[in-house]
């Protein structure tokens, strides 16, 4: 073993580090939103919402992440005529996978939130939006956290995808470096130690508001 | 947005793309029921370590658990792959080289120990689900603790954990499609090697994807049918 080979490359490795956070972070900025608003479409009383909702919700999670990466990197460019560049395909396909993971949890967040709340909030005559926005979603926000926060944890864990597609993220650049120095025991064993730290926080705060919320 | 793409469905039956979708199919089937129940033996035992009494037993159960769900599957296939036999003394390397199909091999060794980490911690759930009332009334009818588990515990528990199992299988489905990094030809990977042959990749990706729901579809459907064949009366309420 020559742990040296992880101090010379480090500034290497750490760019690709960067690159994992920041993909995960633009991720789940762009999924979150878009999953809230497909949540309520998944409960909305209207079929032409709810039915084109649940399949998008279904398809995408019955299929394999990096099969979509592979769908986006390749449609992206042909859809839009004109290279958009890497980062940008698997970005896409990334939002448009996640989105769906978190609408469910944000809907069984909502489902989650007692019918009698509802109607407690409608016989006080607060109109359904308001209900909504000052009963059922402040509780439901708080059920929900812990499995948000480990979704999160997965869609970092889900970066390492792009490296089938190239994209210098950690696990990518770690192969890189691997390439160039035949020392992968050492690397990868650095990678899995990186992971883990940064996963391990995650399922460890999740487990603690878990515990800590008690609203039934 | 001009669409600028010719359909061309037919080459999906042409040699050698036929020949790579059968056997892709092949390999994410086999792969994954394979790992499935390799994972479920694995995760069986190690979701009851973590229940018994002793802090030793409970430790490893917990650390199995927190170290394969911790560190990405991508990452753990690769260190199986790239640093594992480097771990091995120098014959037995030798001999694991010299093994048919390393990268299957090595597949599966990640896929099931991955999941067998995903099993146990359902497991964990399921029998933490069970009523405190089903263990004082196994022991106090004078059950030994083993005992108690395989007659009282493990049925129940198995029961309300169907779904939760079930659904690891598609996990373990959809996960196999990784293997493709290691050079395992399963359907992604078969979709993915037409697609860089003939720059069809609609075509191709639709077969991969077209795969995964079905058995999604299936699975859900024989999930719902054994759930309602195999519920305790009055404990699972379905929809």
């Amino acid at each position: 073993m020559d742990w040296n080979v992880i101090i010379v490359n480090l500034p290497f490795l750490m760019k690709g580090l960067w690159m994992s956070i920041k993909l995960a972070v633009l991720v789940i900025c762009f999924a979150f939103p878009i999953a809230c608003v497909m949540a309520v479409g998944r409960i909305s009383n209207r079929l032409w919402i709810r039915y084109p909702s649940a399949i998008f919700v279904n398809i995408m999670r019955s299929n394999p992440l990096i099969l979509i990466v592979f769908w986006f990197f390749f449609l992206v460019p042909i859809l839009t005529g004109r290279p958009v560049g890497d980062f940008a395909s698997v970005m896409i396909g990334f939002v448009v996978f996640f989105a769906a993971y978190f609408t469910e949890i944000i809907r069984s967040g909502i489902q989650s939130v007692g019918h009698n709340q509802i109607q407690a909030g409608l016989s006080t005559g607060l109109s359904y939006f308001q209900t909504m926005r000052m009963i059922v979603l402040p509780q439901a926000l708080r059920n929900m956290i812990p499995a948000l926060i480990t979704e999160c944890v997965i869609v970092f864990q889900g970066t390492t995808i792009a490296y089938v597609v190239g994209l210098r993220e950690f696990l990518n650049s770690t192969f890189l470096v691997t390439e160039r120095t035949l020392r992968p025991a050492e690397l990868y064993i650095f990678a899995a130690i990186v992971y883990f730290i940064v996963c391990f926080a995650g399922s460890l705060l999740a487990r603690q508001l878990e515990k800590r919320k008690v609203i039934t | 947005m001009a669409l600028n793409y010719d359909f061309e469905w037919g080459l999906l039956l042409e040699n050698p793309h036929k020949e790579w979708i059968i056997e892709g199919l092949a390999h994410t089937v086999g792969l994954s029921l394979t790992a499935w129940v390799i994972a479920l033996i694995i995760g069986i035992l190690i979701g009851t370590i973590r229940m018994t009494q002793s802090p030793l037993l409970r430790f490893i159960g917990t650390a199995y658990v927190e170290f394969f769900r911790n560190i990405p599957l991508l990452v753990q296939l690769f260190i199986w792959f790239f640093v594992f036999p480097l771990m091995l003394p120098n014959d037995l390397m030798f001999a694991w080289n010299r093994l048919p199909h390393v990268p299957l091999i090595t597949a599966l060794l990640a896929l099931s120990l991955f999941t067998a980490a995903r099993v146990a911690e359902h497991i964990r759930a399921g029998i933490s689900s069970i009523p405190k009332g089903q263990f004082d009334a196994a022991r106090s009818s004078g059950l030994t603790q083993v005992q108690m588990y395989r007659h009282v515990i493990i049925p129940y528990a198995f029961r309300v954990m169907i779904p939760t199992i079930t659904s690891e299988f598609l996990t373990v489905f959809k996960n196999s499609a990784l293997t493709l990094t290691i050079g395992v030809a399963e359907i992604t990977g078969a979709a993915k090697a037409i697609e860089a042959w003939s720059f069809h990749g609609i075509e191709a990706y639709t077969v991969a994807s077209v795969t995964y729901m079905t058995t999604t579809a299936t699975v859900v459907l024989f999930m719902g049918w054994l759930e309602h064949r195999l519920r305790i009366p009055g404990l699972i309420a379905r929809k």
